[in-house]
């Protein structure tokens, strides 16, 4: 379980602090989605349940992160990583940069973390099928498309055998291909009980595998709870975010003056097309 | 005239010319080297054949300049020395993967963060290389002259190197986060998946190498090399 306990976090040289006295909770196999406009503080949450922030970023944190009910102050980025995994936007500068190989590059966090080889291998070969890239895996790494390099760098993440997942704008680059299968990636790993912290713009793919969702504004939690319940929120528009496509269609549908059983049919219908698609 | 170069154009033969011809990269050894030497090469010979201090031995006069046989060997001494140099760097590049001899160096104990180093500055040149192509696709399809006079491609160079430079340095920051998450930062070592092959033939050669090299330090240093 990872927790944060009243965080605030202001970054070096800032004049204002860019989080304010954020608390939650993720519970081990819980996916909780993150929604917010742009600078909304979602970025810099992510950076301070990593752990990144202010280990590596410099900057003056308050409040508590705790894993299982520990606090995590004091404790070295290296012993975070086989704990807390992150995975940012822009897929080029999360590669190593020394890998001739997708293989390698997969590699490279659990051959840090000085574990035996077998175990390497095994955690890698795991993750680039988890990921479906097995046929990338001779291909040198910064020669395949940004869609192709994120799912290496979420494939690369996951083979640090993460208890909790934090994820950035992971489809941020993806087609609806790669999206998919970087949704049916985050459901295993919460199948398998590791939790999952997601930003995404995508409402649509937080509306399928979230089971909670919270909404940042200026840095505060304005918004939480059961995904469908803060996603279908009337308050969430004004927030920057976008509607899901089905709760629109309920809209809609409902301003049209359709019955609930039309509303119903015609999603299910969209559904079924959209699930053949 | 010619005995002071045998011991380096031995050496040439002996170190660089018989192994490149082993490897089957003689032919790529030969143009690379003759490319990298070439200007210092021309201005040694230059000098030293006509500007010899206490040459007697006149082989030819242009105005007030003279150029002498004890000039003229010198100068072949030290291109063989050159070539000697510049072909066993040239070698060494033609035979060895960087990520080979990064991975090895790793595994004899050199920290991975100097490895890293080596490797990332050694696939960071390709890279930029690429990103700076794209850029000037960019800028070519938005206007911008590359082509053309020496000052039109020079004006056409700072919109290129100002984004390919600045662009490097904006992302060293996330490259950063990116590297302390995935537990780079670990003290010790960290877990190979493979390194070059190292068979006893190889270093039964390394280590008379290794010899070769202190025994002819030892020869120079006594004078029996002249």
């Amino acid at each position: 379980m990872l927790t944060l306990e009243g965080c605030s976090y202001r970054y070096a040289g800032a004049a204002g602090a860019s989080l304010h006295d954020v608390s939650l909770t993720l519970r081990d196999g819980e996916v909780l989605g993150v929604v917010g406009r742009s600078e909304a503080g979602k970025s810099t949450l992510c950076l301070v349940a990593s752990g990144l922030a202010p280990r590596t970023l410099g900057g003056t944190l308050g409040g508590r992160v705790l894993i299982d009910g520990a606090d995590t102050a004091g404790r070295a980025m290296h012993e975070m990583a086989s704990e807390v995994a992150i995975g940012f936007q822009n897929p080029g500068t999360q590669l190593s940069g020394v890998a001739t190989t997708v293989y390698e590059e997969v590699a490279f966090g659990p051959m840090n973390l000085g574990i035996s080889r077998d175990e390497v291998l095994r955690r890698t070969d795991a993750s680039i099928d988890a990921l479906a890239i097995r046929a990338l895996s001779q291909r040198d790494p910064e020669r395949i498309s940004g869609g192709q390099q994120q799912l290496v760098a979420i494939a690369g993440l996951l083979a640090l055998a993460p208890r909790h997942v934090i994820l950035d704008e992971p489809t941020a680059q993806l087609d609806p291909a790669g999206t998919r299968l970087v949704s049916d990636a985050i459901e295993r790993l919460a199948a398998g009980g590791a939790s999952i912290l997601i930003v995404e713009q995508k409402v649509d793919l937080l509306a399928g595998i979230c089971h909670r969702v919270l909404a940042v504004d200026e840095g505060r939690i304005t918004l939480e709870g059961a995904a469908a319940a803060v996603l279908g929120d009337p308050t969430l528009h004004a927030l920057g975010v976008a509607e899901p496509s089905a709760v629109r269609l309920r809209r809609l549908g409902s301003e049209a003056g359709l019955s609930e059983q039309a509303i119903e049919g015609a999603l299910a219908l969209a559904t079924s097309r959209v699930n053949d698609a | 005239m010619l005995g002071g170069i045998i011991g380096p154009v031995g050496l040439v033969l002996m170190a660089v010319v018989l192994p490149a011809l082993a490897a089957g990269v003689l032919r790529g050894l030969v143009r690379t080297s003759v490319l990298l030497t070439l200007p210092i090469a021309i201005s040694a010979l230059l000098v030293n054949l006509f500007f010899f201090p206490g040459g007697q031995q006149v082989l030819l006069r242009v105005g007030p300049i003279t150029a002498t046989a004890e000039g003229l060997e010198f100068a072949l001494e030290i291109l063989v020395r050159i070539m000697a140099i510049s072909g066993a760097i040239t070698l060494f590049y033609l035979t060895t993967r960087p990520q080979d001899l990064v991975v090895d160096l790793e595994r004899r104990g050199v920290s991975a963060r100097v490895a890293f180093v080596a490797n990332a500055s050694v696939q960071t040149v390709p890279a930029m290389v690429e990103r700076a192509q794209q850029i000037a696709a960019a800028q070519r399809a938005r206007g911008l002259d590359t082509e053309g006079s020496v000052l039109r491609r020079v004006r056409g160079i700072l919109p290129i190197v100002g984004p390919v430079i600045l662009g490097s340095i904006s992302e060293v920051e996330e490259r950063t986060l990116a590297l302390e998450a995935r537990g780079f930062t670990r003290p010790g070592s960290r877990t190979l998946l493979w390194w070059p092959p190292d068979s006893s033939s190889q270093r039964i050669t390394r280590w008379g190498l290794i010899l070769a090299l202190v025994a002819l330090v030892g020869a120079r240093v006594a004078g029996r090399l002249g």
